[in-house]
């Protein structure tokens, strides 16, 4: 399969601090990824450099055939990027129908998503259409953070920790909605849930302090493995 | 039909009704009132798409003001005295046609808003509102030192410019052409803020970098939004040029720049119609108390502190609650 994304030896720093010392990884077209580790690893720093949010000081990073490092990040989100960050969060005072609408971008991949789309994805969501986001439980808002980043039509979705801190019901939708998903786009995924990623997965790889150390398939996961590097 | 919407249609209706009674029972002083009130409205309807809706505090929009009274100024001034507006490269005569002089406004403030908000957008916050206040004042010094159109005396205009058949001298329909382009550029603006723009622009207020990483550039919405704002108070300023039929220098003064944020935040910052009614109150207070004492504002002042202090979504919120977009 093509190559979409790929990081090679990247480094990052908050000001003096390096966060990030050799981080490899790559997703090809319609793969999931699941980048795991335990809290302050660089997941969600590696998210970061992937999405230009912050500017990686070595390294190489790829998205597809485009060296994005020093890209603005506008234009590397419009190659086909679709974040959605830590902490799930909407445009608050914006309803529903305005959060999705305003992200809406025209795709030159056919398949592209509307709001009806995203509807049929999350039943719940065209339930709260006209109503305000800040008005939303927390998984209703991830929904809605997903559904935003599914309407810019991203080549790659990348969900940070999608699931954390909600009702066991509700991350069984949205891994439920991560399945339909694959395989139309490839996905990068950081989440707590081991069992859950196993299923979704077709490649993990592990980071421990800003490295990665290990890559495969799941199900070549080993309770040594995740011992050692997510301490379960 | 919302309270904020019913109380929009019921502030627009008391204008009309105002401007109608006062001119039947022959007051044209109220009806010049009214206008001047539409107008100062308009105004802030321009601004509030920058300030309200895009959060930018601009402290120079009596620069586009000013453009949009002196594009007024000049053109009546170049064909009421028979003279050219410019000889090279090619001839053009003055005009006393109203929508020629608007589109002038309008698209002279548009250019020169470009080049403005292009450079005073890549600063934000205290430095933003000084740059665009150091815009406005090199504009406001050019036009006191530039000797052609009057300089610090200003420019008169003999008649009111006209628009068709109509009699333009006549308070009650200078009162209507005023009110029928604030609710053209009411019904723009509404258009606007609900269309893919106009969410932008508000997530772009709220956090352009989640907007930046949805593949939307905030700087280009903004810029968009400070044009527009621009023109909207252009076509105002060439109105109040008309209703004063003078233009000065003063309307290009820091001063203009912070009544129009006023009239914004006294009726209600973001709110479709909050500077309309914030306009009301400015021109009504003025009218009142500006012959009781020099020192009207001093009450002014203690409106706007009550309303920033009490009423957050300004008078519109205090009446109907907080708001939608704010």
């Amino acid at each position: 399969m093509k190559t979409l994304l790929d990081l090679k030896g990247v480094t990052a720093f908050y000001g003096a601090s390096q966060a990030l010392f050799g981080v490899d990884l790559d997703v090809a077209e319609g793969e999931v990824v699941a980048l795991m580790g335990r809290n302050g690893m660089g997941k969600t720093t590696t998210v970061r450099t992937v999405s230009a949010l912050l500017r990686p000081r070595e390294g190489a990073i790829t998205f597809a055939g485009h060296a994005t490092r020093g890209m603005a990040i506008h234009r590397v989100a419009r190659l086909g990027i679709g974040l959605v960050p830590e902490g799930r969060r909407c445009f608050a005072p914006l309803s529903v129908e305005e959060n999705l609408t305003a992200a809406a971008r025209a795709s030159d991949r056919p398949g592209g998503w509307t709001q009806t789309r995203v509807e049929a994805l999350f039943p719940r969501l065209a339930e709260r259409r006209s109503q305000r986001a800040s008005t939303l439980s927390g998984g209703e808002q991830q929904m809605l953070a997903i559904g935003r980043a599914l309407m810019t039509n991203p080549r790659l979705l990348v969900l940070d920790e999608a699931t954390e801190g909600l009702a066991p019901v509700v991350r069984q939708e949205i891994w439920a909605a991560i399945h339909q998903l694959k395989g139309d786009l490839a996905i990068l995924v950081i989440d707590k849930t081991l069992k859950e990623l196993r299923q979704v997965a077709d490649r993990c790889f592990l980071i421990e302090r800003g490295r990665t150390v290990w890559t495969g398939e799941p199900a070549a996961l080993t309770p040594e493995l995740t011992d050692r590097y997510l301490g379960v | 039909m919302t309270r904020e919407s019913l109380l929009n249609i019921a502030v627009l209706a008391g204008f009309l009704a105002v401007a109608i009674i006062a001119s039947l029972s022959g007051q044209p002083y109220l009806v010049t009132l009214a206008t001047k009130a539409v107008i100062l409205g308009l105004a802030g309807v321009g601004l509030n798409l920058a300030l309200g809706y895009g959060g930018l505090v601009s402290f120079g929009h009596a620069a586009f003001f000013g453009i949009g009274g002196y594009a007024a100024g000049i053109l009546a001034s170049a064909a009421q005295n028979y003279e050219p507006l410019m000889t090279w490269p090619m001839e053009l005569a003055g005009t006393t046609s109203m929508p020629i002089i608007w589109a002038t406004a309008v698209i002279a403030a548009g250019l020169i808003a470009l080049p403005i908000g292009a450079l005073s957008l890549r600063t934000g916050g205290v430095h933003f509102i000084m740059i665009t206040l150091a815009f406005a004042q090199m504009i406001y010094y050019f036009a006191i030192s530039w000797p052609a159109y009057g300089g610090e005396d200003g420019l008169s205009i003999y008649v009111r410019n006209s628009l068709g058949a109509l009699d333009t001298m006549d308070p009650l329909t200078f009162f209507l052409i005023a009110f029928a382009l604030l609710l053209l550029v009411l019904a723009l603006t509404f258009m606007a803020t609900r269309a893919r723009f106009g969410l932008a622009l508000a997530m772009a207020r709220q956090n352009p970098l989640r907007l930046t990483s949805m593949g939307v550039r905030p700087f280009r919405v903004r810029l968009a939004a400070f044009v527009l704002s621009a023109m909207a108070v252009a076509l105002a300023g060439a109105l109040y040029a008309d209703l004063n039929r003078f233009v000065s220098p003063s309307m290009l003064s820091w001063q203009i720049s912070g009544e129009l944020i006023v009239l914004v935040i006294l009726g209600g910052v973001g709110r479709p119609l909050g500077p309309v009614i914030g306009a009301a109150i400015f021109v009504l207070l003025e009218a009142w108390l500006g012959h009781l004492t020099d020192y009207w504002q001093l009450p002014l002042g203690l409106v706007l502190l009550l309303v920033v202090l009490f009423a957050r979504g300004g008078v519109i919120g205090l009446l109907t609650g907080r708001n939608a977009n704010a």
